[in-house]
């Protein structure tokens, strides 16, 4: 069909040379279209035969498990891992975690980015490449010390156990100094010279322009939260505490647990966050490629 | 706090800039290029301080400091100051190389393919304006899926007998396939096909992207010039891809660098610890066994690694921040 709609632009040209290019162009869009397809659908397999496994009768998958057609779809599996488990609270926990790690994020690296990209005082500079060289510490190699420095204060199992490494966010200021250095001085001159303090003009001309900025550092730190794994790993071992791919993983070491009900548990592990995307497609892919490029 | 800091002084610095201690020079331009007190500015970097100062410049200080101690997880604290003992025991440890030999097989099958693989994808569906949404769906939603659930759906596909790709494998008429994520020649190349399905969708978005920038007339005037689909893809555009290709790849290259979910949960590591990456190695020395200093050194070793990549990252930033 795409091949359908660029063949008519280059019509016009009704030289040889244009007619036999459009050919090629024609045929090279349907090959291109073809793999595409292909490999999309390759792509779409592991969900599919997630979910087709879930609803899948257990006697049937002893059966025949890699079969993709089912006589008695059920959703049996998915009542019992309800019913029976601590999904719920995973998912509150989640919840709970990832809001309060990107509320305190966006805050903090919007005030950080503001006064870096609007005020100017001693040392901006040095302080401005102190905060980017922070986004090549990985985190993960300084697990040793936070763990020990939230034992010590005996946070351990608690949400704020979670919350708190997540918050310094450089690639949030970033993001934010980036949006506010584009906003234009003028805005914020005029209300400087109407008395106007910096907090008032952060809170009440900058954030509401910045809505572009807010949307994607909020989803991404959301979503990168979400899916925090070796972090409340090693701080949450009480299972109601656990975050859902905490949570997920020790489903996965329960022993016996039947296939159906394990995809089932994927399934719905991967429910929340393939639902966001769904709403914020646009949003997020704009996001990411303003964030890694820039 | 930084409420009250940062609204209240600000007369007072006017008031001072003018007939305060500074030579006259000294305040006008105080007073021209900066009209806010002197608290303003830490008093809005003060809450992201805090949290950066605590959470990551000073773990990292620590951890370099405690690489030189022999702490352990029970007695708590630094331990023993043990010189550079941990650094010869990492050096010479036959687990710390093959570690990290095994991060970086992983991170070569993964880098090249991710980074292969996304350029096609991107190329191919720049092309068509309509549609893409599907292909956007099928490519990048499972990056947004926790590894948690990657690990679920790709043990149930490796599983021996059971699983889907054995059953693949048999349908093309091998008999005897391997076991996946059992057998130390495929464990790793499974995880790392299961890595490649999880995240081609960023380094896709990340292409298409850059796709979007090439202005159309740059794709008219080749083919003005008689240049096919085939050679203005190969001869203009890629060329034209440069700079995304080394962000692309830099990037990849780091998290590749710090896997260690997708290994935990599938495989553990082994088997006999064929597929243990570096953090893993840091995982179970430091609190397996709870020997908090040699972890640490582990930790810096990998850090130091992982910064050689990272900074031709940076040096690239800073560039484009100095362009604008």
């Amino acid at each position: 069909m795409a091949a359908l709609t660029s063949a008519p632009a280059r019509r016009p040209r009704r030289r040889p040379a244009g007619v036999r290019q459009a050919g090629s162009e024609r045929l090279f869009n349907r090959v291109a279209l073809g793999v595409l397809i292909a490999l999309a659908l390759l792509w779409l397999v592991p969900l599919l035969w997630a979910v087709i496994t879930s609803v899948r009768p257990p006697g049937e998958i002893a059966r025949e498990p890699t079969s993709w057609f089912t006589a008695h779809p059920t959703l049996s599996s998915y009542r019992q891992i309800l019913a029976s488990g601590r999904m719920p609270y995973w998912y509150l926990n989640s919840f709970i975690t990832s809001a309060l790690t990107t509320l305190l994020a966006v805050v903090t690296a919007s005030l950080a980015a503001f006064a870096l990209s609007r005020l100017r005082f001693r040392y901006r500079r040095p302080v401005f490449l102190l905060v980017l060289a922070g986004v090549m510490v990985p985190p993960q190699v300084l697990m040793i010390p936070q763990f020990l420095s939230l034992e010590a204060t005996g946070l351990l199992n608690t949400y704020w156990a979670v919350v708190l490494p997540q918050v310094p966010n450089v690639v949030a200021v970033f993001v934010f100094k980036q949006f506010f250095d584009g906003i234009p001085t003028e805005l914020t001159d005029a209300a400087r010279a109407d008395g106007a303090s910096w907090l008032r003009i952060y809170a009440q001309i900058v954030m509401p322009l910045s809505r572009p900025a807010i949307s994607a550092v909020t989803i991404f730190a959301f979503v990168w939260s979400w899916n925090n794994f070796l972090w409340p790993l090693l701080v949450v071992t009480d299972p109601q505490m656990m975050t859902l791919p905490v949570g997920l993983n020790s489903t996965q070491d329960a022993f016996g647990l039947p296939q159906a009900q394990l995809m089932a548990s994927a399934v719905l592990g991967a429910l929340p966050l393939l639902t966001v995307f769904l709403f914020f497609q646009r949003r997020i892919v704009e996001g990411i490629a303003g964030t890694g490029l820039k | 706090m930084s409420a009250a800091s940062g609204a209240a002084p600000n007369s007072q610095a006017d008031v001072g800039g003018s007939g305060g201690d500074g030579p006259g020079a000294g305040g006008a331009v105080r007073a021209r290029g900066s009209r806010h007190g002197r608290w303003t500015a830490p008093g809005m970097l003060l809450p992201f301080g805090v949290f950066y100062v605590v959470f990551l410049l000073g773990p990292l200080v620590y951890t370099a400091v405690a690489g030189f101690f022999g702490g352990s997880l029970v007695k708590g604290g630094l331990g023993r100051w043990v010189g550079l003992k941990n650094y010869r025991e990492a050096l010479g440890s036959a687990d710390f190389w093959s570690s990290l030999g095994h991060t970086f097989y992983f991170t070569l099958l993964t880098t090249v393919p991710l980074v292969l693989i996304a350029l096609v994808l991107a190329l191919l569906a720049d092309r068509f304006a309509r549609g893409r949404w599907f292909f956007r769906l099928a490519f990048f939603a499972p990056f947004m899926l926790p590894s948690a659930v990657i690990s679920l759906l790709f043990m149930w596909i490796f599983a021996d007998e059971i699983g889907l790709a054995q059953g693949v494998v048999k349908w093309f008429g091998v008999e005897t396939p391997p076991s996946w994520l059992g057998d130390p020649d495929w464990a790793m190349i499974s995880v790392a096909a299961a890595t490649v399905w999880w995240t081609v969708g960023f380094n896709f978005v990340l292409y298409l992207a850059a796709l979007q920038e090439i202005p159309a007339e740059v794709h008219e005037a080749a083919a003005m010039d008689g240049a096919g689909p085939w050679q203005r893809l190969r001869l203009v555009v890629v060329p034209m891809l440069g700079r995304a290709t080394t962000l692309v790849a830099v990037l990849q290259l780091v998290a590749s660098l710090k896997v260690f979910d997708q290994i935990y949960m599938m495989t553990s590591g082994g088997p006999d610890d064929s597929t243990r990456p570096s953090l893993l190695y840091i995982y179970q020395t430091g609190f397996t066994d709870g020997r908090t200093g040699y972890a640490s050194t582990v930790s810096l070793l990998l850090f130091v690694v992982i910064l050689l990549v990272s900074l031709v990252w940076f040096a690239m930033v800073r560039r484009t921040e100095k362009g604008s």
